[in-house]
Order: structure tokens, then sequence, then C-alpha cells
């Protein structure tokens, strides 16, 4: 460990190309959790979001008119409006307004701190993409199967999560992974509040080693490598959900 | 030998005549739900906290609305300027990508890759912090200002993914177009200009408005970077009202709306092309 | 686009005369990876000669096909067209495809041009020819091939046996001495078969070579002059329509003809 630290050091020193967070404790410990915190909203969100998708899409076929118009103006809010503007929204707008409590040491902090604000709107922010992935999915299943799986005396619900969803998730989940690397490419706007993730920590890092563009580069390096992983786990999810001659796996 | 697979009218129904319907972007109740959602929003936070405030938030953001929307017209310039560039740039690496050579054909491929996964927002720190302020050519400074880059920088995910849409629509082209054109003694690049690119237009037109529509609402990561857009000149204007955090609901709603009523109406023709041409 | 695969000497062009073979295979060989499609060909074709190909799927008559204007290089052997030998690296490809017509299974139109504008294309745009001779050629081809009245009809709109002969003026606009047809009924509805084929017993009536893969039996024996067996990439058996029809050889073609007929 030390001697690739120390080789790291060489390469500053003769060629130029500063690699702190190889070499210097400090800075790696910086972008380890930045690092951390980029994966953690990541997949926090990534959970969410499918769970609101879900949810949302079930709903959407609700006999409730008033349900149905709810969900149809998030979605379309949120699709339509920028992800900055909505955690600014968030974070500054309503965050402003709810009341500040206690914590444990006695300082009087907001109910919801930027991190969880950046969950909550990124969630919200990625879930009404979900909702339309999902509502398109669900479209594909043939009528007649739904018909199918009534006559057997299956309950609404009933239908939705074992005939309707397993089916839908199979046409939707390329359009399901493509919203879902941009969400983690969408983290990044959490720095605009000050989450200490990736990008945040890493603007740290080059202000004070005044190493702009190798650190640019490695940041953009570790993007490629977070998505490239969330790429393959849903790949791999594909390829074991693929029933021969359904939707995208047919004919393969 | 294989059987080519019998998919006997596939190619032929997304051309279909254009219906007589016309696009009309008709506000009926489902379609209105979301506009009456963004106007509850900032309504409603404004409503909220309207108390003991000298003002009411809908006072202050009519006074400042020319300022606040000359503000999102900058928005607009910068996602039309971007989406331009990035069109161009992008329709000529997708070329690249459907090309002949291996070793350009891959180049391509990692380039198209790595703006493609990249977030925008990191492209944009790329593109202001290593693209110089001004350039020096035959004794002539251009300048480059800081709202040029981040043209450029929104230009590259754009390059991208306008590559890939390129990329995709000639793959899903039967191989028959290309066989015919060839047993017609069409060059290849006949049949790219006149055979092969004209009939990806149409497959390529929905996805690009989309892209576009990304775009628009990506701008306003330039002021993350010190461009001077909507975003920045709400937050000013919340200073200059005294910094009241009452305010602060109402006045980031009302971009919200701005982007709303712009992408909305995109979002729903692009839903309607998408139909027309559906295969 | 096409490698150069054979070894064989291109035969100059102006040596060819209407008494030689106006096709000429021989010996050809072509594989996918490791599956070889075609071991082994030779026939020849003479002028205003028609000749069908029969077989089961997969025997690598529409490889076969492709192979004649260099769609699909061949791996060995030798093909010539007029005398010239098709996979040669010099071949003028532009002169081999306007002597060579090709009519495809899927018609392949291309869908956002008019059956008019499909029609012209080549010739003004390849052969650039004058575009108002082209397009009363156009007509007339149109009219031949009875589809007077749908010039400006886009192929979505055509049924699939009016775009299967909009395909074939096609092909006929360049003037070529020889039409290929690859089992272009195959994807067609029962009713509309019989529409191309007239439009195709039209063309061997003028006097045009042509020929035909296909699964037409019946269509194969009144228009053939000669018939060609394939099956795993060889030639099994060949011979004039009523020989080869009534009292088959081989006990592969004999197996094949049973299950069709």
């Amino acid at each position: 460990m030390d001697a690739i630290a120390e080789w790291f050091r060489t390469l500053y020193d003769t060629t130029g190309i500063n690699i702190t967070v190889v070499y210097d404790a400090y800075d790696r410990q910086r972008f380890i959790e930045g690092l951390g915190m980029t994966i953690m909203l990541s997949v926090v969100t990534i959970f969410t979001s499918l769970v609101i998708g879900v949810a949302g899409a079930w709903a959407q076929s609700s006999p409730l008119r008033l349900l149905r118009f709810a969900i149809n103006g998030f979605v379309t809010v949120f699709r339509n409006t920028p992800p900055l503007v909505q955690i600014f929204f968030f974070y500054f707008g309503l965050g402003q307004i709810l009341p500040r409590v206690e914590d444990a040491d006695g300082m009087r902090v907001p109910l919801i701190d930027n991190v969880e604000w950046a969950i909550i709107s990124l969630s919200l922010f990625a879930g009404a993409f979900n909702v339309e992935i999902f509502r398109s999915g669900i479209e594909a299943v043939p009528r007649t199967t739904v018909e199918a799986a009534e006559s057997l005396g299956y309950t609404r619900l009933g239908i939705y999560r074992h005939v309707v969803l397993p089916l839908a998730l199979r046409v939707c989940l390329p359009a399901l992974s493509n919203n879902l690397v941009n969400l983690v490419k969408t983290t990044t706007l959490a720095y605009a509040i000050a989450v200490p993730e990736l990008l945040y920590v890493s603007k740290q890092i080059w202000t004070d080693s005044q190493n702009v563009p190798v650190m640019m580069l490695i940041l953009l390096a570790t993007y490629t490598v977070l998505v490239g992983i969330l790429v393959f786990i849903m790949h791999r999810w594909e390829r074991a959900l693929a029933i021969p001659g359904y939707g995208q796996g047919a004919g393969r | 030998m294989t059987e080519r697979p019998s998919v006997p009218f596939a190619v032929l129904h997304p051309y279909r005549r254009p219906e007589p319907r016309p696009f009309r972007l008709r506000l009926r109740l489902i379609h209105g739900v979301g506009i009456a959602g963004a106007v509850a929003l900032i309504g409603g936070a404004a409503f909220a906290q309207g108390g003991t405030s000298t003002r009411s938030a809908f006072e202050v953001i009519l006074q400042w609305s020319p300022l606040l929307l000359s503000g999102f017209l900058f928005n607009i310039t910068i996602s039309v300027l971007a989406m331009l560039l990035g069109t161009i740039a992008g329709i000529a690496l997708g070329l690249v990508l459907i090309g002949h050579n291996p070793v350009t054909r891959w180049t391509g491929w990692v380039f198209t890759q790595f703006f493609r996964n990249s977030p925008w927002l990191v492209l944009l720190f790329f593109a202001m912090f290593l693209i110089p302020y001004e350039f020096r050519v035959a004794g002539t400074t251009i300048p480059f200002p800081d709202w040029i880059k981040a043209v450029i920088g929104f230009s590259l995910p754009v390059m991208a993914n306008v590559a890939e849409l390129v990329r995709g629509a000639v793959r899903s082209l039967p191989s028959g177009q290309w066989e015919a054109a060839e047993s017609l003694a069409f060059s290849r690049r006949q049949t790219l200009w006149m055979i092969i690119l004209p009939q990806c237009v149409k497959r390529m037109l929905p996805p690009w408005m989309n892209l576009y529509s990304l775009v628009t609402m990506a701008t306003v990561q330039a002021s993350i970077v010190g461009v001077t857009e909507m975003l920045t000149l709400t937050s000013q204007v919340h200073a200059a009202e005294g910094g009241r955090p009452d305010l602060l609901a109402p006045l980031y709603g009302f971009a919200m709306l701005c982007f709303f009523l712009y992408c909305y109406p995109i979002e729903r023709f692009t839903l309607y092309l998408e139909r027309r041409f559906k295969v | 686009m096409m490698q150069p695969t054979t070894k064989a000497d291109p035969t100059p062009g102006g040596l060819w005369t209407p008494d030689k073979p106006l096709i000429q295979l021989t010996d050809v060989h072509k594989s996918f990876g490791a599956f070889e499609v075609l071991r082994g060909i030779s026939f020849d074709v003479m002028k205003g000669e028609v000749v069908c190909i029969i077989g089961p799927s997969g025997s690598g008559k529409s490889t076969l096909i492709r192979c004649i204007n260099a769609l699909v290089p061949i791996d060995a052997g030798s093909i010539q067209v007029e005398g010239q030998e098709v996979h040669d690296p010099k071949l003028d490809k532009l002169a081999l495809r306007r002597k060579v017509g090709m009519v495809f299974q899927q018609y392949n139109l291309f869908p956002h041009r008019t059956a008019l504008q499909n029609v012209m294309m080549a010739p003004v745009h390849v052969l650039r020819q004058d575009r108002d001779e082209v397009e009363q050629r156009a007509h007339a081809l149109l009219k031949k091939v009875r589809l007077s009245g749908k010039e400006n009809a886009y192929p979505g709109e055509l049924s699939g046996g009016q775009q299967q002969r909009v395909a074939i003026a096609r092909a006929l606009a360049m003037r070529p001495d020889v039409m290929l047809f690859d089992e272009v009924t195959a994807a067609l509805d029962p009713e509309t078969v019989k529409e191309v084929l007239i439009t195709i017993r039209e063309l061997v009536e003028e006097g045009m070579t042509c020929m035909l893969v296909t699964h037409e039996m019946g269509f194969a024996r009144e228009i053939a002059d000669q018939v060609y067996f394939t099956d795993r990439g060889v030639i099994v058996e060949h011979g004039a329509p009523d020989e080869f029809f009534s009292a088959p050889k081989d006990e592969r073609t004999q197996a094949f003809l049973s299950q069709i007929l």
C-alpha cells in the first residue's frame, strides 16, 4: 500500500500528474466518503423510485377517479420540470417552512436535512418516470391474459402481482434500466444543496490540490464504472427474467 | 444457409400516409391535471405562509416576472444552441459508428459511451474548467464567455445521445433495404443519404424531441457553474426581496411552471408523433 | 465492401458472345462461419433460358442467387455473368448490376418513396439518365405490371402482391439482361401469388433470361427450361421440367417432391 502511494507521489514529482486520492490519506478519505454517499443515494433512490413506480402504475388503473388524476398530475409535473428546480423547491421552499427540531445535542436542526431532501426529490423525479415506464409495460400485457386471470378468480391486486406485473416488467426492463442509469447520473444534482457526494468532494479536492483535469478524469471514470456496474446488474436481471418467446428476449 | 425471418410488413407500417386528424394541444381535463397541479403547488405554497408578510408572493413574482422570464428565455437560447451543436456533431459521430472502418468505429463507440454515461453536471464542469475563456486565432482574440462554454458542455451529452439515435435507427432498418439498394447499383454513400437516412428521420424525431426536452430542463444546471440564467436570477430576486424564506417555494414554483409550460406541449407532441409513426 | 475471394482470371467482358452462357457458375463454395452453405455448385444459364431452383429450406438457394449479383461474396470457384467474373475485385459493380436485376422475397421497396419514385430512383441517380425519359419508362413499366393509377401510392398503401410487382418494375427499369427472383411469392397471400406469377410469365414470354428460386412447383413446371434441385449445398439433380417432375431419379428429389406435391 505504501509502495503504491509512494509510486504515485513520484509520478506527481516527475510528471505533474497529481492523483492525490491515491497517496494522500485525507483526500482518499474524502473521496471514499463521497463515493459512499453517491452509492447510498443511488441505491436508496433506485429502491424508492421503483416502489413509487410500481405503486403509481397500479394506482393508475384504480377505479377511483381522484386517485388516477392525482397520479397523472404527479407524473406530468415531475416529468416536465427540471429536477434541479425540484430539488431547490423541496429543499429551500418546503424545507424552510417545516419546523425545526432539537437533535440529541440540543441543537435546532431542520426536520429533514439536505441528504434526506435529495433522496425525496430524486426518488419522486425518477419515480414519475418509472410510473410511466411501468404503465407502458402494463399496456403491453394482452387484455385476454388479464381476462384469463379474472376468470380464474384472481382479485385485482392478485392479477397485478402475479400476472400483469411479472409480464410488464419483462417488457419495460430496457426502458427501466435506462431510467435508473439516468437516476445515478442525476444524483450529482445533490451537489447543489451541499450533499457531500462524489462531485462535491471532487470539487473540494481539486480546489485544494489544484489538479482539476486529473481529478475530473478520475471523476468521469468513476461514474463510468458506477453506471457500468448498474448496467451489468440490469443485464443479468434481464437475462434471468427472460422467458423464451416473450418480450425482448424472443427470437434471439 | 439461414432462411430470412419472415416479417413481411414491419418495414411498411411507419410510413402510412399522415392521418387527417391534425395535432392539437387539447387542454382536456386529464391533460390539464398537470398544469393544475403545478399551479396548485405554487399557489398553495404561496398561500400557506401569506400571514404577516408585507407583500404576497404573487405580487413579488408579478413584479419581477419580466426579469425572470428574460432569464428563462436565456435558458431556451442555451438549449437551442446546445441542441443544434450537439445534433450536428452527433450525426457526424453516428455516421462514424455505422462506418466500415473498425478502428474509427471502435474509437467512436468508446467516445459515445463515455459522454453518454457521464452525468451532465460533471460534463458541464468539464467544459467550464477545461475550455479556455478565450481563443487566439490569427492575432485576434475570440472571447469564450461562460454561457458559450455551457452550451458546449450541454452539447457533449447531446452529441453522444444523437449518435446513438442515428446508430439505432440505421440498425433498426431491415437489411433488405441495403440489399435492394445494392442490387440497384446504388453506391454506399447514395444508399445512406437517399434511402437509409431519410427513413431514419421519422424514427429519430420523437426520441430527439425527448432529448431536447431533457436539455432544456438541464440548462438550469448552468447556474451551478456561474452562468446567470433563470435559477440564478430567481435566487437574486429572493435576496432582493430581503431573503424572506416564505418566498422561496413560490419563486421556485414559478420557475417550475415556466419550464412546465414549455416542456409539456413538447412531450404531448412527441407522444402524438410516436403514435403516428407507430410500427 | 466485397472482399476479393477468387483467384480466377477476369475474362474481358468484350469477348462474350450470345452463344456462350450468360451466367456460368463453376465449383462455387461459400461458408458462413463453420457452416458450408454452398459446396461446389456448377451450372450454366444461356440467354433467354428460364432456370428454376427448388429445394428444401436451408439448402442454400437464396445464398446462391445472392452470390450471382455479388450481394454475398464467395469463398472459392467462379461466377461469370456475360463472361465477366463477378467476384473479381476489379469488377465494375455498376456494370454488373445494370445487367442483373433482382427481386426479393420481402419486396424491399423504399417505403419513403412512392411506387413511381421507387421505379425511377436507380435509373435517375445511379445511371444518371434523363429524368423525363425515365419517368415515361416508369409509367410504361407500371402499366406493364398492371399498376397504372398506383403511381403515387406509397408502398405501405399497397398490398403485398402490388408491392412485389412494383419491385419487379423497379428491377426492370435498369434494363437488365437477366432477372433473379428470390422466392418472390413466399411472403404473399395465396390470392395475390397469382398476379405476381402472371407478371413473371409475361416477362418470360418476352424472352427475358430468368433465374427463380421458388416453391411454386406448378409454375416451375410450366415456365422453366431447366429445373435444378439443391440440397445441403449441392445440386442433387437437374433436368427439363417434364422429365424432372414426372420421373425424378434421385431419392432425395423423390422424397422432396412427394412432400410438396
